[in-house]
């Protein structure tokens, strides 16, 4: 039986990163839970809707003792959503997936919850002078990369532009929030415009490209019109088609 | 201070091991001295093509955990006094390796010998991952086919942010060695040829080894093909590439290329 496709629309897959907290438990898992316990009472809530990732990297613990750590954290409502650094067989079905490929972020700062009253009486207030401020507007900005991207490797830069000054490889990927310049061969994948921008482009000076993909629109080698092979090309998106110009 | 060299693919069967020997042989009979190293832990081998197999007592396990001192598991080759062996393990698997004992052994080594050549396993695990980790220069083993090319990238990709070198900021010499060459296949399509290869890479020829009988033969003899077979076609080739690590500037030639022409002379009279 072959399965016939009714919706000729694609789906769109974008991505889109969350600042979540990172717990580090230390050995005596015990006496760092009371230390948790302490810090949840001083800052009633700080758990709530906030996502957590346990990070279990530098703990030599092995999966029941794990499962026991997020059962522990469930009871005090720290729900996780990942766990980093964790061996694959540590990890099982119902538990949080493996996580990785974090980028650091400044610490998250537990504020002591004020008293109940103060708090009331701030809500009359107008809101804090920090949320009025006026939006510094954001640089654009860009990342060049002056050797060839090697497969196996992946440039992920959700800021803005990539420039590569070289090739990228059969089995490389490269993914930027903005549009992606490659003075040299694409052989591997490109994704432009991967938080939902759709102005994004991706150039190249030789299309041997295995998969392009603009604002999660995508499309494989297969489905490229062979005439756009070895050329240098621009990939832009119109609707949801991706259109492709011979430069030069 | 001898210089380390790693010599390594990603990809397996492509010639790692004929080439560590036949580099190792080719520098030795310059009067220098190489030590050649198996990393290739539970699957070793290059004992059997430096024909040093029954000699093997101690190995590089033994030397990282202490039970032997390094001139104790050094073989000394029968036919050079300048070339050494310091064979892998077969009992044993790459586990037993260990960063500190592997820096430690490396860093003797380059004491007393011009040359240290370490043959890498397959692989972009453990085993590879230590077996350039300490070195100065890599010579890359290539075949003229895509999957060997790529996997060939992946690796030079690690040489540049897994070694020691690429830690420090430094750059990590890499050089491509493309083995198994058959001028006649490359010219009917059926192979990469030199340049598709060297634009994929973009690393500098260290040289191109022929595709031979000789290899095969060598291997099996027991003996580097620059030992067994000094005059053969991939001998000469080794000889060249070994020249050029050494710094010497020689011109590469694609072999069989004359060959080629000759025969299209040829060809074109008969006709």
């Amino acid at each position: 039986m072959t399965k016939v496709l009714t919706d000729a629309r694609s789906i769109r897959i974008k991505g889109r990163s969350f600042l979540a907290v990172v717990l580090s438990p230390d050995l005596p898992l015990d006496q760092w839970l009371e230390r948790l316990d302490d810090l949840a009472a001083r800052s009633a809530g700080f758990f709530l809707d906030r996502p957590v990732v346990l990070d279990v990297s530098e703990l030599p613990i092995k999966k029941p003792e794990l499962k026991q750590l997020i059962d522990d954290l469930a009871e005090r409502n720290v729900r996780v959503m990942g766990v980093e650094g964790a061996r694959p067989s540590m990890l099982g079905p119902g538990m949080p997936p493996a996580m990785k490929g974090g980028k650091p972020a400044s610490d998250v700062e537990v504020t002591a919850r004020e008293p109940e009253t103060e708090t009331e009486a701030e809500a009359a207030e107008p809101a804090p002078q920090r949320q009025e401020a006026p939006q510094v507007r954001a640089i654009p900005q860009s990342l060049v990369i002056d050797e060839p991207v090697r497969s196996g490797q992946s440039i992920i830069f959700p800021e803005g532009d990539i420039t590569i000054v070289g090739s990228v490889a059969s089995g490389a990927e490269v993914i930027a929030g903005g549009s992606i310049h490659i003075y040299g061969a694409l052989r591997g994948r490109a994704m432009a415009g991967s938080i939902g921008n759709t102005n994004a482009r991706i150039f190249c000076r030789r299309l041997e490209a295995e998969l392009i993909a603009i604002d999660g629109i995508y499309k494989m080698a297969e489905d490229m019109d062979s005439s756009l092979r070895g050329h240098a090309v621009q990939l832009s998106l119109e609707g949801d088609t991706i259109m492709a110009d011979i430069l030069f | 201070m001898g210089k380390v060299i790693v010599v390594t693919s990603g990809k397996g069967g492509v010639g790692k091991t004929t080439s560590t020997a036949a580099l190792g042989a080719a520098l030795a009979q310059r009067n220098e001295k190489v030590a050649v190293v198996d990393f290739d832990v539970g699957l070793r081998n290059l004992d059997l093509v430096m024909g040093a197999e029954r000699r093997v007592v101690y190995d590089l396990v033994n030397v990282i955990n202490g039970d032997a001192k390094l001139p104790q598991a050094l073989i000394r080759d029968k036919r050079l006094d300048t070339l050494f062996l310091l064979p892998a393990s077969q009992t044993r698997d790459k586990d037993a390796l260990t960063e500190e004992g592997v820096e430690r052994v490396i860093g003797e080594l380059k004491k007393y010998f011009d040359w240290v050549i370490c043959d890498s396993p397959a692989g972009i695990e453990k085993g590879a991952t230590l077996a350039m980790r300490h070195a100065d220069v890599a010579v890359v083993v290539t075949n003229p086919e895509v999957s060997s090319v790529r996997d060939s990238d992946r690796i030079i990709g690690m040489l540049d942010s897994k070694t020691l070198k690429a830690e420090n900021g430094e750059r990590m010499e890499k050089h491509l060695l493309l083995t198994r060459y058959d001028s006649n296949r490359a010219e009917r399509g059926d192979m990469l040829k030199v340049d598709d290869v060297l634009e994929i890479l973009s690393i500098p020829l260290l040289g191109i080894i022929p595709e031979s009988m000789d290899v095969l033969k060598a291997s099996n003899l027991g003996a580097p093909v620059t030992l067994a077979d000094q005059r053969s076609a991939p001998a000469q080739a080794y000889f060249e590439a070994a020249r050029r690590l050494a710094g010497e500037v020689v011109p590469v030639t694609i072999p069989g290329e004359k060959r080629g022409i000759f025969g299209k002379l040829f060809g074109r009279k008969a006709a």
